[in-house]
């Protein structure tokens, strides 16, 4: 990256030994891994850039806003406790009353793209605006080293990001709270942080695509961030269902056995629509994974889809009963491949389109 | 393919043949130059493609750069035309035409950057288009405005590429150190490369292209944009190397002043075709066509040195050249300087210019390749 710091010497050092270790002592070059050492290089340039400690700080704040209002109103829950379960989780679940969204997981779908797209919009493009491209490909590397180097480094880096926000998190939870987390909650949020990892690293491949394809690092930024507000955040809001109605309108009455199972079919097809969306994919497996609820307590019913355990989730109800973790990792087994697919449809293309372009500016 | 070693990782088809290389993005391909001008020269040009036939090792012999038949086009745009070349170990060959004749395209071919559409061509004996490792482990390449991280000091520029290279930190370190020294930048290795002037990045360029300790140097217009005292550097540097460590360099340069003193041979470059290549005795044989030019300059009276220019013994044809300064061109098939000299001086006038004409590329190029005469080529 153009803006990165000169790298103090005991990270440089620290760097280089990420890069393969030499396979036989007495010779001088190694084995090739070019992508290897590409990405000690951009991981290195990533964590002295500007722009990754003001992620740093908008991070930060991102999980302060929430993280307030949730431990205003986990000290309520708290004291309505009757069994001995633990609300740690509820840290990064419960918001304001008025304002639901005001929430961490809720803040992390909406944001953490962004990551994925700063860390990625000028991957390739750059290096061709500085001519450093030619220069890095005429090295004993093969072409795509540079660009399985560079998305390596974006995800370690944005990985290095999240951890240490959901630790913050966790610390100021159990310090200033008293909250301690027992086994599965650990292990359920560090589900989480793999989902949310795999969320960003779409958008990162997003980005990277973008880069190979837009010649101007400005332009490559702007489309990034248009495409995040049109699918996050106005999609959330109200695009993505108003697409839906129009793709595939729900009957309003049901007289006959015919017209419900159009109704279902319908609706059907509305959830495939949304889940097109990586953000809504990430959002219902999200919840499944923070709100645990426990199928026998919580109605009449087993949740057997995932609409149907979030449906399910009462947040008066959850602190008394919970869904195991090896029954939550089921139920959003469906998103996670389905994210992993979009991702690799995304990387794919960076992949493929970078392989064909001509090296010369 | 005598050195296919197992190096190049197996089961990865995909990347050691690479795909078919396309039009760059955004960067739509010039016109065809056939439409707007003559060909340049007529040889082979409507006559159908002989075929080309892959090189036998006894063919290609010593030859480090081998090029056969090789063509490169981009839809209806020929970038290069049936490129033959054959370079010598230790050879320095200048390949020398004007902006957009196809030599970058021709060196991206020869690095295994671009897959060549026809033809052959072989590097230090490999295929680059099939063993790009291989080729690009052996040759140094300096790009056409060579670009390098600018918020990274000079000498960390050329620490990742010795990584990249699969070079030890103490080996890499050590020749790092002994280059900088060599282009003469080890005051300046540890300041950012942004604050390099455009002279100080080129040297660190061939630095660059250094540090994997290539046997052969590909250098792309190592000598653009650089004032002319930086010329003089960067040439004395190559030829230094050249010396030194036994390089074969082949480099590329629409300025053909600059390269004409450190090439052994050229080939002239013009709408993708060599049109002419040689040392540069025989070029200038094949462009005067046995006649000899001379510029003649002197004071006195005009008409009476032109009569008496005339006069001397094997001149052809005398021409007035306008100017501030009366100059004649004097045509001849033999080496009249001498009596040239001896006539005026006899007559009385004093000689402030004599100079033969063809001397230098520009001049030969113009020769062979006229329509050039558009002032792309300096």
């Amino acid at each position: 990256m153009a803006a990165s710091a000169d790298r103090p010497r005991g990270l440089r050092t620290w760097l280089d030994r990420l890069a393969p270790p030499p396979r036989d002592p007495n010779a001088t070059r190694r084995p090739e891994a070019g992508w290897r050492v590409i990405a000690a290089k951009e991981l290195g340039d990533h964590v002295t850039s500007v722009r990754f400690l003001v992620l740093l700080v908008v991070i930060g704040i991102a999980a302060a806003v929430p993280l307030y209002f949730a431990s205003a109103r986990i000290r309520e829950l708290a004291s309505q406790i009757t069994s001995n379960e633990s609300v740690f989780l509820a840290l990064f679940t419960l918001g304001p009353e008025d304002f639901g969204f005001l929430r961490a997981d809720t803040f992390v779908g909406l944001f953490a793209p962004l990551l994925g797209i700063a860390f990625g919009f000028d991957a390739v493009n750059v290096e061709r605006s500085e001519g450093t491209l030619p220069r890095l490909v005429s090295q004993p590397i093969h072409r795509d080293d540079v660009i399985n180097g560079k998305f390596a480094a974006g995800l370690a880096v944005i990985s290095l990001v999240l951890v240490a926000m959901v630790l913050l998190v966790s610390g100021f939870g159990i310090i200033r709270l008293g909250f301690v987390p027992d086994l599965s909650e650990v292990l359920r949020l560090g589900a989480w942080v793999l989902l949310t990892v795999l969320y960003v690293a779409f958008w990162l491949a997003f980005a990277t695509l973008l880069s190979v394809a837009l010649r101007r690092a400005a332009s490559s930024a702007l489309i990034g961030f248009g495409v995040w507000v049109l699918t996050v955040l106005l999609g959330s809001l109200f695009l993505l269902q108003l697409l839906a109605n129009l793709v595939a309108p729900i009957p309003d009455q049901a007289f006959t056995e015919e017209d419900a199972n159009a109704q279902i079919r319908a609706a059907q097809t509305q959830n495939f629509i949304k889940r097109l969306s990586p953000h809504t994919l990430y959002t219902e497996a999200s919840r499944v994974l923070l709100i645990p609820i426990d199928p026998v307590s919580s109605g009449s019913f087993t949740p057997a889809t995932i609409e149907e355990a979030i449906q399910a989730q009462d947040p008066r109800r959850y602190l008394a009963s919970r869904l195991s973790i090896e029954q939550s990792l089921l139920l959003v087994w469906p998103q996670v491949v389905g994210l992993v697919a979009l991702t690799t449809v995304m990387f794919a293309a960076a992949y493929v389109v970078f392989m064909r372009q001509e090296i010369r500016a | 393919m005598t050195a296919s070693s197992g190096d190049d990782r197996p089961g990865r088809g995909l990347r050691s043949k690479p795909l078919r290389a396309r039009r760059p993005l955004g960067d739509p391909p010039p016109p065809p130059r056939d439409a707007r001008r003559p060909q340049a020269v007529a040889v082979a040009d409507d006559s159908p493609a002989p075929e080309v036939h892959e090189p036998t090792a006894a063919e290609i012999g010593d030859a480090v750069i081998f090029a056969r038949g090789l063509t490169k086009r981009y839809g209806d745009f020929t970038a290069v035309d049936r490129l033959d070349l054959a370079i010598r170990p230790g050879e320095v060959f200048g390949l020398l035409g004007p902006n957009g004749a196809g030599k970058t395209t021709t060196v991206l071919m020869l690095l295994g950057l671009s897959e060549p559409t026809e033809g052959f061509a072989r590097v230090v004996g490999l295929d680059p288009a099939r063993e790009p490792i291989q080729v690009k482990r052996r040759v140094g390449y300096l790009p056409d405005a060579v670009g390098f991280y600018g918020g990274m000091t000079g000498r960390d520029n050329l620490r990742y590429t010795a990584r990249l290279n699969g070079l030890d930190r103490l080996a890499g370190d050590a020749r790092i150190e002994e280059l900088l020294r060599d282009v003469r930048l080890s005051e300046a290795a540890d300041r950012k490369v942004e604050t390099y002037s455009r002279g100080m990045r080129q040297r660190l360029g061939i630095a660059d292209a250094l540090v994997k300790d290539p046997t052969v140097l590909i250098l792309d217009e190592p000598t653009i944009a650089i004032d002319p005292a930086g010329v003089d550097e960067i040439l004395g540097l190559l030829r230094r190397l050249v010396a030194e460590h036994n390089l074969t360099i082949l480099l590329s340069s629409h300025i053909l002043g600059q390269v004409q003193s450190i090439c052994d041979r050229v080939g002239f470059f013009s709408a993708g075709k060599i049109v002419a290549q040689g040392r540069l005795e025989e070029l200038r044989k094949l462009a005067g066509g046995g006649a000899i030019a001379f510029e003649v300059g002197a004071d006195g009276d005009p008409d009476a040195i032109e009569s008496v220019l005339s006069r001397v013994p094997g001149v052809t044809d005398v021409a007035r050249e306008p100017g501030d300064r009366p100059r004649w061109v004097v045509h001849s098939h033999r080496d009249v300087a001498a009596a040239l000299t001896g006539a005026l001086s006899a007559a009385g006038h004093s000689i402030d210019h004599l100079r033969r004409r063809g001397e230098d590329l520009l001049e030969i190029y113009r020769n062979l390749v006229p329509e050039e005469r558009d002032g792309r080529v300096s």
